[in-house]
């Protein structure tokens, strides 16, 4: 059976997205691309620190991959719609991941304005993911702005608290005709298993792999997670039952 | 003159350009993003923008980000 995602009119060869913060070093973001065949890697884009020299990101990211910059930092809509129209600008594709936050504790994202920035972008042309708190009239608002996938949470960015946001993000699956991908808080290969099976169509990981004792190997792991747990969605689930149902024939030679 | 260099107010000589500037700052112009007065200027054109009192340049760069 033929299984592709495609989103903005390309075909992704995999569904596990990846972050690049956290990586030390950075060359590791090259190997753990390379280790867990991930193609669509985000990016930020921030001010320079004018005291010491830092690192540019896009050169440890491998030149075949879709470099998706967020817009992290952003407090509004329209700040949102600056950053992606500099990224683009600076050379950096029409992909754009919309994140725009301004609770500190949690960070989770302002769904009002994501879709006032969605909108917007998606009217520039540009393939517009936005991040969200899972909500379904968002989600469907989202579809009318013209976002190209839709990205619920899992839980809080960084917490590595796992799929929390299991039942609302289902609903989206179920409602919202574009692809629905678990961005943030996924903490393990199981946890990303875990949102691929109840039918997400990717899961955008960073902070799991990139402080992973071995982030390259981290990255494999959940790799290989995210192709089984589409495996098993595509394959059908077998019905749960609250008795056994004995899976070795019983009737036998023995009790003749 | 003053000029605001990432939403610091900071001390420039006249008469420097973009391109100037980023010599100045020991920044690598390849790796670097310029925004001045609202706008994305690029490389090609930094030697030729004289920054003046008052504006407003933003130098930017992608980093690691989820």
């Amino acid at each position: 059976m033929e299984d592709k995602l495609i989103i903005g009119g390309q075909e992704i060869t995999s569904r596990l997205f990846l972050g690049t913060g956290k990586f030390s070093p950075n060359r590791l973001i090259k190997e753990a691309v390379r280790s867990s065949g991930v193609q669509v890697v985000t990016v930020a884009l921030r001010r320079v620190d004018l005291e010491y020299e830092e690192e540019n990101i896009a050169s440890f990211v491998p030149k075949d991959c879709i470099l998706m910059p967020n817009t992290s930092g952003a407090r509004n809509a329209g700040e949102a719609v600056r950053i992606a129209r500099l990224a683009r600008a600076a050379g950096l594709g029409h992909w754009v991941k919309i994140e725009v936050v301004t609770d500190n504790r949690y960070l989770l994202p302002d769904n009002f304005e994501t879709i006032k920035a969605t909108e917007i972008l998606s009217a520039e042309g540009f393939v517009v993911l936005p991040y969200m708190s899972p909500d379904l009239i968002v989600a469907k608002k989202l579809l009318e702005a013209g976002a190209a996938a839709v990205m619920p949470l899992g839980a809080p960015i960084g917490s590595n608290r796992g799929f929390k946001t299991r039942e609302l993000v289902r609903i989206l699956i179920d409602e919202i005709p574009l692809p629905i991908i678990v961005d943030a808080g996924i903490g393990r290969p199981s946890e990303a298993a875990e949102a691929m099976e109840a039918g997400a169509a990717a899961v955008l990981v960073n902070t799991a792999i990139a402080t992973a004792g071995d982030p390259v190997a981290m990255a494999r792991a959940f790799g290989l997670a995210v192709e089984a747990g589409r495996a098993a969605y595509i394959s059908g689930f077998g019905a749960t039952q609250v008795y056994a149902s004995a899976s070795s024939p019983l009737t036998g030679f023995l009790s003749d | 003159m003053r000029i605001t260099l990432n939403g610091k107010e900071t001390g420039l000589p006249e008469g420097v350009t973009v391109a100037g500037l980023i010599a100045l700052k020991k920044l690598n112009p390849k790796t670097v993003i310029v925004e001045y007065n609202h706008e994305l200027v690029k490389e090609e054109t930094w030697a030729d923008i004289v920054i003046k009192e008052n504006d407003k340049l933003e130098v930017l760069r992608f980093v690691g980000g989820g």
